[in-house]
């Protein structure tokens, strides 16, 4: 089955007046068509800045300086990816009511997409608009469509938003932090509503959090990131199983469960490393307690721990 | 040198235009001071034999339509160009900013009155009720400094209630209050030194704003008179000239008056960038 | 635009009702804050004795100050500014005659700066660091230090006396033309409804170094602001929806961003007005335009009163229903403002 999307060796700096900005180095990533797959870590591990540079929407200081994006086994360049996004690929922000456009009814914004790549014009654009508000389950559809971004609650924004980017039934969606600021029931309302659109059309899904709860309970894979590095990815089950990267077992331990009290949650120590300068092999070397004279060696080994468990480390668990 | 100092050297390093804009200030402080003292020809000798003349080595600016040579015109017109504005902008200064600190830190029916003394100026054109003081008070240059730093007003009010506002329950002004200072030390020696420097910016705008407006009225008939040298009137002399042809009578005087305003205004914005970077438009 | 609206309206006319009883007052104030004696003022330089005593009791001098008030309060009303003693005429009648041509000029004036200023800010903020981005932020600092009345000199210098592209500064239009009829006092509106083409070129010729004196003046403030503001625009969340979204280059700058980025723009002309207003003043006397600016001056210098006090209740109160003006289009195009809870 070949993949959907294949990022492959990717690397991605920014140039700033500070030095250049080592965002992302060598990261390799593939999911195939209906899955979804988890990007986790901390903030700033890279995980926004992997998303942006597939959409092709990265800042203007961005500069890809090794390795591919391929969708549908084409090689993506940036006109190409001009004419994917939104079309067939999609993509949801967090801050949803800070991401839509305030003096523009959000059924028109709808609208603005459909006529871009769906042809569409005039009242059936409305009806379409209207067709995918209820789709999201906003009640009164109809209504709501002439409705502005403040006047709804951040749950409607965010169910504005998947109206937004599912209009043209992308084959993949990535959501950036989808929940982060809603309250946990609409949390949960979301993440099913995006789970159900998914599975009727086999839709792809990249959600990206810093919840490995929250991955847990809605992906099929898992990657986690760390200071631009992929360091793991596995299926859902195998990463808690048996996660092979120290970073991964240390995510585990510090994530809140029923079982485990507040007290006895684990901060992972250190920070992320300043990513301007040189840098080790593995970026998570100052931080790791299994650190040897190895771990230096470059490059960073490639491990197949189990089926489709990949690692990236000279000392894996 | 202390960190203030390293860091002043810093911008005008960094930002060459901004020195040159220091040396331009220092210039026109210079020659308002000594101007009248080294100029080559009496400003109010006339020599009508010699009018009209385009520029030559001994009247580098040319004559004007009374012989009077205009290089020593411009360079003495300076003095009365700094003292209108110089005095227009420190009496606004003054009054506005008492008014804006009064406001801002009382509060409640004070700030509203404040705020309705700053709305009824607001509610004119600027130039035009500049124009209906001067017609009022009388047309004199008293009464031209009092137009220009009644419009000039509001600026420093609200600018001042403003930081004044935002600093009040700042941890500064406790310490005061709580060492037992009164609300008069308070405002004079603690709030306002820190409100200081964001004036400053402002002050150099204005003081680029002040020169224009007086050159404005001048230029109209009100304010100064001739046969007195001010920029403002040189270039009102020289507008009838203009479409004849000679251009040296208007053209000098109204390009030291731009480069002043300039000088002014790129003041205003080096000390901006001194005094508080982030707000660089 | 419904009920909400509406209200928005009602409550912003209420609101200009203290800046507008504001003006009337000062107005009032400053024609008896005349030095000396005001009733020798507005009976002119060459009146007998008798004569200052006839005005003094024609303008109620005699009386207190808040009957004054009042008697001014109704002569307002019923459109009595009083007399020129230059023109002999009926302040009112003088100020709504020589009214259109202020408008006119001060109108092409801000067109000419809204065309040249949002795209140069537009240009600018979507090339940072670019020649463009740099030569609009200089175009902006020396706008605001350019002397108006010597802008204008300089382009009656350099088009009309150098080059003789510009005709004569001698008024709205040149010796050999005719003014078609009179309906809204504006020559190029009233040309074009004519059909005369000829003179509204004409007209067109005289107005262009004018306006473009004026022109210059507000473009440095309305590039500043727009280069700003869209320059905070483009790095928002909401365009950033807008790029992933896919939709066009038009789309994202126009429709997502400058619509938005135009909003505090919308609230710089207030004050750009405030300027335009004043720098009319200089410019009329430039070119010789007979407006409501020159009128004063004139009326000025020959210790005519009556005119001056008409055109600054004028000039203030145009401000003021501009100002009101401002506001509502920003109800209007925000629909923030206007669906208020």
């Amino acid at each position: 089955m070949s993949a959907l999307l294949e990022i492959d060796n990717l690397s991605l700096d920014f140039r700033t007046r500070g030095g250049t900005i080592r965002a992302l180095e060598q990261v390799s990533l593939s999911v195939a068509a209906g899955e979804t797959v988890g990007v986790v870590g901390e903030s700033g591990s890279g995980k926004s800045v992997l998303s942006f540079a597939v959409m092709g929407i990265s800042d203007a200081a961005a500069r890809i300086t090794a390795g591919h994006v391929r969708f549908e086994g084409r090689e993506l360049h940036a006109a190409d990816l001009a004419k994917l996004r939104g079309a067939e690929m999609a993509m949801i922000f967090q801050n949803p009511r800070v991401a839509l456009n305030p003096i523009r009814a959000v059924g028109k914004q709808i609208e603005d997409v459909l006529r871009r790549h769906a042809g569409v014009n005039g009242t059936e654009a409305r009806h379409r608009a209207v067709e995918m508000l209820s789709k999201v389950r906003i009640p009164d559809p109809e209504r709501r469509a002439a409705a502005y971004p403040f006047e709804m609650s951040g749950g409607m924004c965010q169910r504005v938003m998947i109206a937004l980017a599912l209009a043209c039934s992308p084959k993949l969606l990535i959501a950036d932090e989808p929940t982060t600021g809603l309250d946990v029931t609409t949390q949960a309302a979301i993440m099913d509503l995006i789970g159900d659109l998914a599975r009727e059309t086999g839709m792809s899904t990249i959600l990206i959090t810093h919840d490995l709860g929250l991955a847990a309970q809605r992906c099929d894979r898992i990657a986690v990131m760390h200071a631009g590095h992929l360091v793991e990815v596995a299926a859902t089950s195998d990463l808690f199983d048996r996660p092979a990267h120290p970073y991964t077992r240390k995510l585990i331990a510090t994530t809140p469960r029923p079982s485990v009290g507040l007290a006895d949650l684990e901060p992972i120590p250190g920070s992320l490393p300043d990513l301007r300068g040189v840098l080790p092999p593995c970026r998570y070397s100052q931080r790791c307690e299994r650190y040897e004279a190895i771990c230096e060696t470059t490059p960073l080994p490639r491990v197949d721990v189990g089926s489709a468990h990949v690692v990236h480390c000279a000392r894996p668990l | 040198m202390s960190a203030t100092t390293r860091h002043i050297r810093y911008v005008l390093a960094e930002n060459p235009v901004t020195a040159l804009a220091f040396a331009g200030f220092a210039l026109l402080i210079i020659l308002a001071l000594i101007g009248p003292d080294i100029v080559p020809f009496d400003p109010l000798a006339s020599a009508t034999d010699n009018a009209l003349h385009p520029p030559t080595w001994t009247h580098p600016f040319g004559t004007d339509h009374l012989g009077r040579d205009i290089l020593s015109r411009v360079v003495v017109a300076t003095r009365i160009d700094m003292q209108i504005s110089i005095a227009a902008v420190a009496l606004s200064f003054v009054f506005g900013s008492t008014l804006g600190l009064v406001g801002g830190w009382y509060g409640g029916a004070i700030d509203r009155a404040v705020g309705r003394l700053v709305d009824t100026i607001m509610a004119f054109p600027l130039f035009v009720l500049a124009m209906g003081i001067v017609a009022a008070l009388g047309n004199s240059v008293a009464n031209i400094v009092y137009a220009t730093a009644i419009i000039n007003l509001p600026f420093y009010a609200r600018m001042a209630r403003t930081e004044t506002s935002a600093r009040r329950e700042a941890g500064f002004v406790e310490a005061a209050r709580l060492s037992g200072n009164g609300d008069g030390r308070i405002l004079l020696f603690h709030l306002f030194p820190n409100i200081l420097p964001p004036m400053m910016v402002q002050i150099s705008l204005n003081l680029g704003y002040a020169i224009l407006n007086a050159a404005g009225l001048s230029f109209i008939g009100l304010g100064v008179r001739p046969p007195t040298p001010e920029w403002g009137i040189m270039v009102a002399e020289g507008a009838n000239y203009i479409v004849s042809g000679e251009w040296w009578v208007a053209l000098f005087p109204g390009t030291v008056l731009m480069l002043a305003v300039f000088c002014f205004n790129l003041l205003g914005d080096g000390l901006r960038d001194i005094v508080d970077p982030r707000r660089r438009t | 635009m419904g009920p909400p609206f509406l209200r928005l309206i009602r409550r912003r006319l209420l609101g200009a009702l203290p800046s507008l009883v504001a003006v009337v007052v000062v107005t009032f104030l400053l024609t008896r804050a005349l030095p000396g004696d005001p009733a020798a003022y507005f009976a002119g330089p060459a009146a007998t004795p008798q004569a200052i005593e006839q005005v003094r009791k024609q303008l109620g001098l005699d009386r207190s100050l808040p009957v004054q008030f009042g008697a001014y309060l109704v002569a307002l009303a019923h459109g009595d500014f009083g007399k020129s003693l230059t023109t002999g005429q009926n302040v009112g009648d003088d100020i709504l005659a020589r009214l259109p041509a202020s408008i006119e000029l001060t109108l092409c004036g801000l067109i000419l700066a809204l065309v040249v200023a949002i795209p140069l800010g537009v240009a600018a903020a979507t090339r940072p660091g670019s020649l463009i981005d740099h030569s609009a932020r200089m175009i902006s600092t020396a706008g605001v230090s350019l002397p108006v009345f010597f802008t204008g000199l300089l382009l009656v210098y350099v088009f009309y006396y150098l080059l003789g592209w510009a005709p004569a500064p001698l008024g709205r239009l040149d010796l050999f033309s005719t003014a078609p009829p009179t309906v809204t006092g504006l020559l190029l509106v009233d040309c074009l409804i004519a059909g005369d083409v000829e003179t509204f070129r004409a007209a067109a010729a005289q107005l262009a170094l004018p306006s473009i004196t004026l022109g210059l003046f507000s473009v440095a403030p309305l590039a500043r602001m727009t280069r700003a503001s869209m320059l905070g625009v483009l790095s928002s969340d909401f365009v950033r929806t807008a790029r992933a979204s896919g939709l066009s280059t038009y789309t994202i700058l126009v429709t997502y961003a400058l619509r938005n980025a135009l909003l505090p723009v919308v609230t710089t002309l207030g004050m750009v007005f405030s300027f335009l207003l004043g720098a009319n003043v200089l410019v009329e006397k430039v070119f010789a335009w007979p407006g409501i600016g020159s009128y004063a001056i004139e009326a000025l210098i020959a210790s005519d009163y009556a005119p001056v006090q008409g055109f600054i209740l004028t000039m203030a109160v145009m401000y003021v229903g501009l100002n009101l003006t401002i506001d509502l289009l920003y109800g209007l195009i925000d629909p923030r403002v206007r669906i208020e809870a």
